[in-house]
């Protein structure tokens, strides 16, 4: 893999970057919150995969611009102009919508975990004075 | 109109226990949305029963959301495999709820009953939702669906360990299932399409790039983590320990069966087992993975005096014998797999509200409290006895059925060391079944035992629903060996 081929990857490098700093917080951190901090590192990184994977090069956002549109109705109406634009209009290149979408639904997810888990988190500390797991576990063995 | 709620029975399984949540925090009465939730229960196992015999009859099933043609729509599929666990899965479901009043009331504040409710009917509504969809992405939200309210449920035990396993099942659940988003994305990115049916299609399957490499590895680990494969187990004893017992009733019998579901259509809907098992050598990882859990969870097994422990353990070993049915990707064998999952899960839920019932007695579920509970307790330490027979895998019993399938297969295909350790890791499981059964009947009672009553007629009655149909598909297989017979067939046949 040549520099540049690894450079027009960056987006890629910035996933793996993200997660595997997010997956080591989790399973390292033995303070609760930091491994829920961690977490969410982990689960953005998988939200930039899907839309960097849905990005194509020199696409726009999947909308159909104003003017188009609103030429469109007068090609309806079999206006010479109208005819043009909207022979413009296909060659636009648009991204992919898809995956952003999904990680709309994925965000979601992720807010409703990191809320449970903040509210287990607060049981969790109401019920031991502590939010370290180490000393979570060493309340339990004295017990 | 009977006619149009049939056409719409796939969606309607969803609809209507996703909706009734809701409903039970609105009317905000714990007895109110009991109710609620035992007749959406009762309604989504009609759903689910009548979903399987159209099946068993006319074949494949295949609903389109909103009537956006796949693949581009989402799709639900009913087929004979997902028919036959989304039925039992809404059985256990409505049979849990039958049993679970007396125990939420002793286990549960008071002032949570509504809201457990609630979250119990999103839990069925999620893994009912794994099985029928036909779109990976959608597979997912039901995945987070159901674990989200698991781990709700697990945290509304009485101690104050119980947030914190449902808090390190949550942390481990959630990589888990990040795990099966990225798999799904690299799956995504190959085919350009969710749609399982529509990736197993499009998927290249000889000398693929890598990325499918990359995507299968991360859909099997983040779903090895959900079916609670040794070693990946860790969340599940202290989850299913802390509980409360209506919980693990429920969840212990669906829940990780669900992701084996899960695990199964991957691997044969949309990997194929030529890519996972020939050209991988996963089959062969899978089966020392799963002969070592099993031997280690069942030791593990025998030395818990918590006896809810004790069968999480037995739990973990048990999903060792479905992975081994799976990896050996013959009809016999994955029939084998297949019906234990049904199996086991009457066992392991019937075992469990024997639990429930001893603990509601006796107030504790440590062995040792339990010493002679079965002089004062006859009825519930008889199930006890039968369920445990079941899970060794006697003849007469369930478990039998499954076992026998399994041993069967590994001669079939010449693994003989196999068959020999399946044989003795039973005997394991009768160290760990005698165990109880010394104590409740050949211990010196103790003060509580001596003085405990039999458990409630509306615990029992239920408790024996589970346990007599153990012994009944002991016998009496078409319905349970026959449809995953049937099943497996299909899931060989359907991708050669």
């Amino acid at each position: 893999m040549t520099f540049e081929s690894a450079a027009g990857l960056y987006n890629y490098w910035i996933v793996i970057f993200l997660m595997m700093t997010g997956f080591y917080i989790v399973l390292a951190r033995k303070n609760l919150i930091k491994s829920v901090i961690g977490l969410n590192v982990f689960q953005t990184s998988v939200f930039l995969l899907y839309v960097t994977m849905g990005k194509v090069t020199g696409g726009t956002a999947p909308i159909v611009p104003p003017e188009i549109a609103a030429a469109q109705a007068h090609a309806a109406h079999g206006a010479e102009h109208g005819e043009t634009v909207v022979n413009t209009a296909s060659q636009i290149i648009y991204s992919n919508p898809l995956p952003s979408v999904l990680m709309l639904t994925a965000i979601v997810v992720g807010i409703a975990t990191t809320a449970l888990a903040l509210a287990l988190v607060v049981r969790i500390r109401e019920d031991y004075g502590t939010v370290d797991e180490e000393r979570i576990l060493e309340l339990d063995r004295g017990e | 109109v009977i006619d149009a709620i049939f056409a719409h029975l796939p969606v309607l399984l969803i609809v209507l226990p996703l909706l009734a949540a809701p409903c039970c925090v609105l009317v905000g009465n714990a007895r109110a949305a009991y109710l609620i939730a035992l007749v959406v229960s009762v309604l989504t196992f009609s759903c689910s029963a009548a979903l399987l015999s159209e099946t068993l009859q006319h074949g494949v099933i295949s609903y389109e959301i909103g009537d956006w043609a796949p693949p581009y729509g989402i799709e639900y599929r009913v087929d004979v495999f997902s028919g036959f666990v989304m039925a039992f899965v809404s059985g256990i479901g409505a049979i849990v709820l039958l049993y679970a009043p007396l125990s939420v009331q002793a286990e549960i504040p008071a002032s949570k009953h509504y809201l457990f409710y609630a979250t119990y009917l999103l839990c069925l509504t999620g893994l009912l939702g794994m099985c029928v969809t036909g779109d990976l992405f959608n597979v997912f939200v039901f995945l987070e669906i159901s674990s989200l309210s698991a781990y709700a449920l697990i945290s509304l035990g009485r101690t104050r360990r119980a947030p914190l396993a449902a808090f390190q099942y949550l942390i481990l659940g959630s990589i888990g299932a990040t795990f099966i988003l990225i798999g799904i994305g690299l799956l995504y990115q190959m085919t350009g399409t969710l749609n399982m049916a529509d990736i197993a299609v499009r998927l290249p399957h000889e000398h693929g790039p890598r990325t499918i490499l990359v995507a299968f590895a991360f859909l099997t680990t983040g779903l090895c983590v959900k079916m609670a494969v040794f070693p990946l187990h860790t969340w599940l004893p202290n989850a299913y320990t802390y509980a409360p017992t209506v919980v693990t009733c429920f969840i212990a019998a669906t829940a990780t069966k669900v992701s084996v579901y899960a695990f199964v259509r991957l691997i044969y809907g949309i990997i194929t087992p030529g890519f996972a098992f020939d050209v991988l050598p996963l089959d062969t990882e899978l089966m020392f993975f799963s002969l070592v859990g099993i031997f280690i969870a069942s030791i593990a097994a025998i030395y818990q005096d918590n006896v809810k422990r004790l069968l999480a353990y037995s739990s973990v070993a048990q999903i060792g014998y479905m992975l081994l049915g799976i990896a050996m990707a013959t009809p016999t064998g994955l029939s084998g797999g297949i019906v234990h999952m049904f199996n086991h899960a009457l066992i392991k839920g019937g075992l469990f509200m024997v639990v429930g019932c001893f603990a509601l007695r006796l107030g504790s579920v440590q062995l040792s409290d339990w010493k002679g509970a079965g002089r004062t307790m006859p009825w519930t330490a008889t199930a006890w006895v039968i369920g445990g027979l079941g899970l060794i895998g006697v003849p007469l019993t369930a478990g039998f059925i499954s076992k026998w399938l399994l041993l069967t297969s590994a001669f079939e295909a010449g693994r003989w060391s196999i068959a020999l350790l399946m044989l003795l890791s039973s005997l394991l499981a009768v160290v760990y079944v005698w165990r109880v059964v010394e104590t409740l009947f050949f211990s010196e009672p103790s003060a509580t035992a001596a003085t405990a009553t039999e458990a409630p007629l509306r615990m029992l009655i239920p408790t024996y629903i589970l346990i007599g149909a153990t012994l009944v598909f002991g016998v009496w297989t078409p319905y349970s060996a026959g449809i995953a017979h049937a099943a497996a067939l299909a899931l060989l046949g359907g991708n050669p």
